[in-house]
């Protein structure tokens, strides 16, 4: 039997980065009390990131110390709908966080931005190239949203973050040395671009030996110590190498502990309560209007929060799940294409090239986001007629670090074990590096998210089912980017290189990248989306959807940057729109 | 911060034989209980080393002169340990360029982890119904990682004694050699235990435990990062990370400071 508990505002599901965002803007523009729920503990800096024990490389990123426990939380996985779905025991492909900060804490700090080409996708590449270029299966659709109106949004998270790097296009001016493909920005990076590794400088050079237009990266690592527009205050980066997988001990990498928390923590109005299990989303008897949310604290006892507004804040698959359980929105049926929760699941195709030198790399030098990248290849920033696929992806040389579990690379002809294998490591740890590539997935009648019909969490909910492969159009992108990489490791004249193309079907076992997006697509029309533009449901306007669940389909790019482009864009338009005539913010 | 288990002045603790070759430590007498303590109750996951913690900020040092190799073992039985010494060994082998997997004391972190959380799949979803999917599905067996190890190795020693008449660690390196490369081609079939997937965790922990900070029981005296010329979770590299091409020379460090014998027990 479920306490209720005295009604808030608002709650949030999740206390990540969009639950981050979103508080705090609705806590400083309003007197509505404000609450998160998140399924995992409370973390700081001090003491859970300390130095003296976060660069540990078997904790973090070998054993998982920060990611979510497929043994509460899993999801069942096949590659088309002929197969019997079988549960993901233990995390590989993608690694979500589990927390107060969710992955926001052990991402790299790779803040891109989108093209403005991108949120009208379809509508563009029919213009440019002919309706009959988009294959048939390919379910592509523009986000009813413009680069335009998100930009205002991606610059305050930029200087939320202290974002480090070279702005490419100012107003329309291009800016010698940045990304000359981005859109325009109203104005240049917080903080000057990090310090540069070795391998990337070689990097830079081979690429414009071969009449590219190399930049580096924008970087949520801190080049220089920083004070946000909160007050609240980063120091510099020491370029330890332990970004991703682990939380920073050093507050250069902006999480929403080290750029939202402390202000928004004193807020009188806000409040969060941690390992609590949200579950449903409550309906009222008409089905159209939430009225709180139910939830499972970490003894098993259930709750009802009362709530006027109920804002889904979780990971991209696990918002997809709350909707379905909770029933809200008509479920996607790929066989008769109707319904659109889960509809439109995408993901990102990665390959690499790697790299064996003649000098010292110093590998373990680095920082999440230090890299120098290409754009030539991404998005339609090139003619794609020739090529006969949509999509592309960004070029780069990242010096992550160097943990020399997972992060060492050996020559292809390098025995896989015993003294040859010692040998090539004792060779090539040191002098080595990987040009990665990082491409689009489009979305397909066949690439769904819904309820398993066989496998249980441990509240004997059905798991969330996975149907996903790899396309040809990805494949041959994939390719086309991978080759491309070649030529640049070529130009850096190492001793040796070799391609590591991605070939066959999607796997869930070796890590790729935790860009998870769709099922909860957002667009213009209902029959195609689950929300409209604003991020507001349209069968349930009191109920908003964050996070890449919104996507339409997955771009060349990180995703974080427009994930929080997007939650400042939905708190504007529930503070200026919903709060004064609740509804829905858009009729069709 | 994980919490710990609390002593109180009370508790009995039991002496292990190992400990009575320990030199005096000067750390606190609650650590050393705990340490000891942690011995005792090795298979119930309780204590493993990610439970423990690592940011042990006391001075104290772990006596170096411990032979770790000879200590008890906390998971394996003496076949289960004959089998994996031998074995990592062969995977990486000790060569002119540095010691390998026994130097390294690969077993004793293989054996460690296997005690603890990650060894009984604390973390992974184990609900059935078990079925075998396609490889692009992942681990689908029953078994934990600790019960794949038991049962292959049992397995390979059948296969051994029958083809060799002899366990695994009493054939020559060569007929090691190619039982591993069997085991990784899937060529060998063992009787309750997939080879092939045997033997991709066989090779992942190994590598684990040649390049895993020491305080986890392999990675001894650095032998691994230094083979590879990894200085270890250093913090700071503003003054060098501009130098390019220049060696790196600042002594190998480790979580719990420069003395390579330093461990976590557990």
């Amino acid at each position: 039997m479920a306490t209720t508990l005295k009604p808030v505002n608002v709650v949030l599901v999740g206390f990540g980065w969009t639950a981050s965002i979103l508080a705090e803007r609705l806590t400083a523009s309003t007197g509505l009390q404000v609450l998160a729920l998140e399924r995992g503990k409370f973390r700081d800096t001090v003491p859970d990131f300390a130095t003296t024990h976060i660069q540990d490389e078997l904790r973090y990123a070998v054993r998982d110390g920060l990611f979510q426990e497929p043994a509460r939380d899993t999801l069942t996985f096949r590659n088309s709908m002929d197969q019997t779905a079988l549960p993901m025991r233990h995390l590989g492909s993608f690694l979500p966080g589990v927390g107060v900060g969710g992955a926001g804490v052990h991402w790299n700090g790779q803040t891109w931005r989108f093209l403005p080409q991108d949120f009208v996708i379809r509508s563009h590449t029919e213009q440019r190239y002919g309706k009959n270029f988009i294959p048939a299966d390919m379910t592509i659709q523009d986000w009813g949203v413009t680069y335009e109106e998100l930009e205002p949004h991606y610059d305050r998270f930029d200087y939320l973050c202290g974002i480090s790097g070279h702005a490419g296009n100012i107003r329309g001016q291009i800016q010698a040395g940045g990304n000359p493909f981005e859109g325009a920005r109203q104005r240049g990076y917080p903080l000057p671009p990090l310090k540069r590794s070795h391998a990337t400088v070689l990097f830079d050079k081979a690429a414009t030996d071969i009449g590219l237009h190399p930049f580096p990266c924008p970087a949520a690592n801190t080049s220089a110590p920083y004070k946000n527009p909160l007050g609240v205050q980063m120091g510099a980066c020491t370029y330890c190498g332990y970004c991703e997988w682990f939380g920073c001990g050093n507050y250069s990498k902006a999480s929403p502990q080290t750029t939202i928390l402390p202000a928004l923590r004193q807020r009188k109005n806000f409040a969060y309560r941690t390992q609590c299990d949200v579950t449903r989303i409550n309906l009222d008897s008409t089905g159209k209007r939430a009225t709180g949310v139910t939830y499972l604290d970490e003894q098993g006892r259930q709750f009802e929060q009362p709530a006027d507004l109920v804002i889904c804040c979780a990971f991209a698959q696990h918002n997809v799940l709350l909707l379905l359980l909770s029933k809200i929105g008509q479920p996607y049926n790929p066989v008769t294409n109707t319904g659109v929760v889960g509809r439109n699941y995408a993901y990102q195709i990665t390959s690499a090239v790697d790299v064996f030198l003649d000098d010292i790399m110093n590998p373990f030098m680095g920082a999440g986001a230090l890299g120098q990248g290409v754009d030539e290849f991404n998005g339609d920033n090139f003619d794609h007629g020739p090529y006969g696929f949509v999509g592309g992806g960004y070029i780069a040389l990242w010096s992550t670090g160097g943990r020399p579990i997972l992060q060492h690379q050996l020559p292809e002809d390098a025995p896989k074990w015993g003294a040859g294998w010692k040998k090539a490591m004792a060779e090539n740890y040191l002098k080595s590096a990987s040009i990665a590539t990082h491409g689009s997935v489009m979305s397909y009648r066949t690439s769904y998210l819904d309820l398993d019909p066989t496998y249980h969490d441990i509240y004997g909910d059905p798991l969330l089912r996975l149907t996903f492969d790899f396309h040809p159009n990805e494949i041959k992108m994939s390719r086309f980017l991978t080759d491309k990489a070649a030529l640049i490791a070529q130009a850096m004249q190492p001793r040796s290189f070799h391609a590591r193309p991605r070939t066959g079907h999607y796997s869930i076992v070796p890590y790729q990248t935790t860009h998870n997006t769709g099922g909860c697509a957002m667009g213009a029309d209902p029959k195609t989306s689950v929300v409209n533009k604003y991020l507001q449901c349209w069968d349930v306007p009191n109920v908003f959807v964050m996070g890449a669940s919104v996507f339409p389909q997955n771009h060349g790019y990180n995703p974080t940057g427009t994930v929080a482009a997007l939650a400042y864009w939905a708190a504007d338009a529930i503070i200026d729109k919903y709060l004064k005539a609740p509804g829905p913010l858009v009729q069709v | 911060m994980r919490e710990r288990p609390v002593l109180t002045s009370g508790t009995r603790i039991p002496t292990l034989a190992r400990n009575e070759t320990e030199v005096p430590a000067p750390a606190s007498p609650t650590r050393r209980a705990l340490l000891k303590a942690s011995l005792l109750i090795p298979a119930a996951g309780l204590l493993g080393p990610g439970l423990l913690g690592c940011s042990t900020g006391e001075a104290g040092h772990d006596p170096s002169s411990v032979d770790e190799a000879k200590a008890a073992p906390l998971f394996f039985n003496a076949d289960e340990r004959a089998f994996v010494e031998a074995a990592t060994e062969r995977l990486i082998p000790d060569e002119e360029d540095g010691m390998g997997a026994k130097g390294a004391a690969v077993a004793v972190f293989i054996d460690r982890q296997l005690a603890g959380p990650y060894g009984h799949a604390y973390r992974w979803y184990m609900h059935g119904p078990w079925q075998e999917g396609v490889p692009q599905q992942g681990y689908q067996l029953k078994l934990t990682p600790g019960e794949l190890y038991q049962t292959a190795i049992r397995d390979i020693d059948v296969w051994c004694r029958k083809n060799h008449n002899a366990a695994f660690s009493a054939l020559s390196t060569s007929e090691q050699d190619d039982v591993l490369h069997g085991l990784e081609s899937g060529d060998i079939k063992l009787a309750d235990a997939p080879s092939k997937e045997f033997f991709t965790l066989l090779w992942k922990n190994t590598v684990e435990g040649f390049l895993a900070d020491p305080m986890y029981g392999g990675n001894r005296n650095f032998t691994g990062w230094k083979l590879v010329g990894f200085p270890g979770p250093r913090y700071n590299y503003v003054a060098e990370i501009e130098q390019y091409g220049k060696p790196y020379t600042k002594p190998t460090v480790g979580i719990l400071g420069r003395d390579p014998n330093r461990r976590m027990r557990g």
